[in-house]
């Protein structure tokens, strides 16, 4: 195993591999959700939230319950299982103890299940063999650079709102394009650290 | 049942196509298509999961109690994507670890859920497993000709044979993401002009 700093996995999963510029997970969200900065803003926290904690998770039952049965290749299935048992555990307590949270968060959390990225971030820490520090710097990492990437869109997106936009190209595509030209912004990180 | 079948294949490749239409399961559009190859496995991988999830989820339908068939689906989906990836990992072990998450990732991917969803649940098994096909066609249709230019310009082969020769000067920017966000959407805007839709012209981010 490499022994990475934290640390450097923590700015690397925010900067130079950044879940939306580098590894295109979680897109189908961030396409339909990044119009406005507030909702993204929210969609944001309670994907970084989410991250943090289905990370620690799927890590503590990879390598405390499918390696000893050997039955790695049920990963999929367990994994999926427990982010869906996950958010619908957060869901509940957020509406019983947190009513306000409830209101920003709640039509997001449903949602998140089937976001790429967090299932995306637990087969990356199994594939690149992390130790418990490393994935969860990874995962909280993973979720501050997807929401710093979809308040950025939504930004733009507000901005050219009313701008006209070649037919064909309104809504995704100009969305996807726009997405392109930030990548490219992100490459410029990428002398900074470099993991993997 | 012919010109159903072929219905059925016409809305899956072009009508209804999951990426450009309906913007359906893109992250493993953009991130497999550096490569030829990769596209190809994707989009088998892709198509076979489909339609046999879409077979499995429309042969129970009528046993599925409403409210957890989410999850049953889930777990057919994640099941059939297991095969794919154990597959890969005995015949193709250099395929599996270049697609790396990706395989798994086609659990979350929308198109798989939407066709179950949306079709497999009111039809019959046999049409269910043609449209899950032929969604899944219309997947691998596009992850190709995507892949065919950022291999083109960005290796000067295709399916890893030298076409350009020596002399051509790699564009590695289109083995980068920027590249894979600008053809995408390109091949968005094309196709968007040559089928305009007229019944659905305010077509969203849809998407889950």
């Amino acid at each position: 195993m490499l022994e990475i700093n934290p640390w450097v996995i923590f700015f690397a999963a925010i900067f130079t591999n950044n879940m939306i510029m580098s590894n295109f997970l979680g897109m189908c969200s961030f396409i339909a959700v990044s119009s406005e900065i507030k909702t993204s803003m929210s969609l944001g926290q309670a994907v970084t939230f989410v991250l943090a904690f289905t990370t620690l998770l799927n890590y503590l039952v990879y390598h405390y319950l499918l390696v000893p049965l050997q039955i790695e290749h049920l990963r999929f299935i367990v994994f999926i299982i427990v982010i869906a048992a996950f958010v619908q555990v957060l869901e509940m307590l957020i509406d019983r103890y947190f009513p306000a949270l409830y209101q920003a968060l709640g039509i997001f959390l449903p949602l998140i299940t089937v976001n790429c990225a967090i299932m995306g971030v637990s087969l990356f820490i199994i594939i690149r063999n992390y130790n418990l520090m490393q994935s969860m710097a990874f995962g909280i990492g993973s979720g501050i650079g997807w929401t710093l990437a979809i308040v950025a869109m939504a930004g733009i997106r507000q901005k050219i709102k009313n701008n006209p936009i070649p037919k064909g190209l309104e809504g995704p595509g100009i969305t996807i394009i726009i997405t392109g030209l930030m990548a490219l912004a992100f490459i410029g990180f990428s002398g900074i650290v470099q993991i993997q | 049942m012919a010109s159903k079948t072929q219905k059925l294949i016409h809305m899956g490749l072009i009508k209804d196509n999951p990426i450009f239409r309906q913007i359906l399961g893109i992250c493993s559009a953009l991130a497999v298509t550096n490569v030829m190859m990769n596209s190809l496995i994707m989009g088998i991988g892709l198509m076979f999961v489909t339609a046999f999830s879409s077979l499995t989820v429309s042969i129970i339908r009528k046993y599925t109690p409403k409210h957890i068939r989410m999850m049953v689906q889930t777990l057919i989906i994640a099941s059939f994507v297991i095969v794919v990836d154990i597959f890969l990992k005995a015949y193709m072990p250099e395929m599996s670890k270049a697609l790396g998450p990706y395989v798994g990732l086609i659990i979350t991917n929308c198109i798989i859920m939407g066709r179950a969803e949306s079709y497999a649940q009111n039809n019959p098994p046999l049409a269910s497993f043609i449209d899950g096909m032929a969604m899944g066609a219309g997947y691998a249709v596009v992850l190709l000709a995507i892949a065919t230019v950022r291999e083109l310009l960005g290796f000067g082969s295709l399916f890893g044979f030298d076409v350009l020769g020596p002399n051509w000067v790699d564009w590695t920017l289109m083995i980068m993401p920027p590249g894979a966000f600008f053809m995408l959407g390109i091949v968005i805007w094309i196709t968007r002009n040559i089928f305009p839709d007229q019944a659905a012209t305010d077509v969203k981010g849809g998407g889950k």
